[in-house]
């Protein structure tokens, strides 16, 4: 069942991956040269002279297949730890069905492991943020992480005590609540950072931050939505022994 | 809908802890390990000598969220 499942995963995983892909190429890589352009422009400024960087890795292939193995790495990573959470909720999520708890727990992975940490520390287009500064900010950003995923857990659980008692509906509030408070206390308490250089273009900035944000939505969503409607399809096709013929009726 | 005609069946059985252990002791080590290569490998702290790694994830680096210079 757990191998089911993880295959599962990578699969989603990988699908994820490359709708991610194809958006980060069409959408973000005009502002990653944008950005680009306008940390040569310093660099000219500052030299006075015309110089490039001696490139590593060409441009060509850092936005086309460093950019791919990127994100399909990180995508196929998460599919894998997320079909173990999906793993570990099956059965214990009560009457959700296997589509609406895939898509809950999808939504609830990328709040805790993306939206929150990207409220306190969003991503940043190249020549944003100071080279001394990188494993400081590095660091804050993991722990910022494992912060808002401590919170998550933590509202769940609350909600789960409160489930019984208060119904779902409101022990879902309480639960959100209770989320909320917990990693606003977080982002009060931990530093900030302005990396942002002056004359930096304030709408290349917000538009390279919208897509980073909705990169994490295509991910999360199609990563729920695949996986939910796989997992019911195995359902139909194989019924938990014991159960009436209804979902052979159904097809 | 179906949800709703699904109801009557027999609810999933949870896998134990036990079985499910250490299959998320393994592919949360190989997907933090991957993760971290993607993420922060040859910035804020390096295994492998040299800037290739992060200059080939550069991209996606920047664009998935990480700080990355």
């Amino acid at each position: 069942m757990a191998r089911t499942f993880l295959v599962r995963g990578l699969v989603c995983g990988l699908i994820a991956g490359i709708l991610v892909f194809l958006v980060a190429r069409i959408y973000g890589e005009p502002n990653v040269d944008g950005a680009i352009g306008f940390e040569e422009q310093l660099a000219h400024l500052a030299s006075g002279a015309h110089e490039h960087e001696e490139e590593i890795v060409s441009r060509d292939v850092q936005a086309s297949w460093g950019l791919f193995v990127g994100v399909m790495v990180y995508a196929t990573a998460l599919g894998g730890l997320f079909s173990l959470l999906y793993a570990y909720a099956w059965g214990r999520m009560g009457r959700l069905g296997a589509r609406m708890s895939a898509a809950l727990l999808a939504a609830a992975a990328f709040v805790a492991v993306y939206v929150v940490p990207f409220a306190k520390y969003p991503a940043n287009p190249p020549s944003v943020g100071n080279p001394d500064t990188i494993g400081f900010r590095t660091a804050l950003y993991f722990g910022m992480i494992v912060i808002s995923i401590v919170a998550m857990v933590a509202a769940v659980n609350l909600s789960r005590a409160l489930l019984r008692r208060w119904g779902a509906w409101n022990a879902a509030i309480a639960g959100g609540a209770a989320f909320l408070v917990l990693v606003a206390i977080a982002c009060y308490l931990m530093p900030t950072i302005n990396e942002v250089p002056d004359g930096f273009p304030a709408t290349l900035l917000w538009q390279f931050r919208t897509v980073a944000f909705a990169l994490q939505l295509v991910l999360w969503t199609s990563l729920g939505l695949s996986f939910g409607w796989l997992t019911e399809r195995s359902m139909a096709a194989h019924p938990a022994p014991g159960s009436p013929a209804l979902s052979a009726a159904r097809r | 809908m179906s949800d709703i005609a699904m109801a009557p069946e027999a609810l999933p059985q949870p896998i134990p802890l036990r079985e499910l252990l250490p299959w998320l002791l393994l592919a949360t080590l190989l997907a933090l390990i991957a993760i971290y290569f993607v993420g922060a490998e040859q910035g804020a702290t390096s295994l492998i000598s040299g800037t290739w790694v992060h200059e080939f994830v550069h991209d996606g680096r920047h664009m998935l969220g990480f700080p990355c210079h």
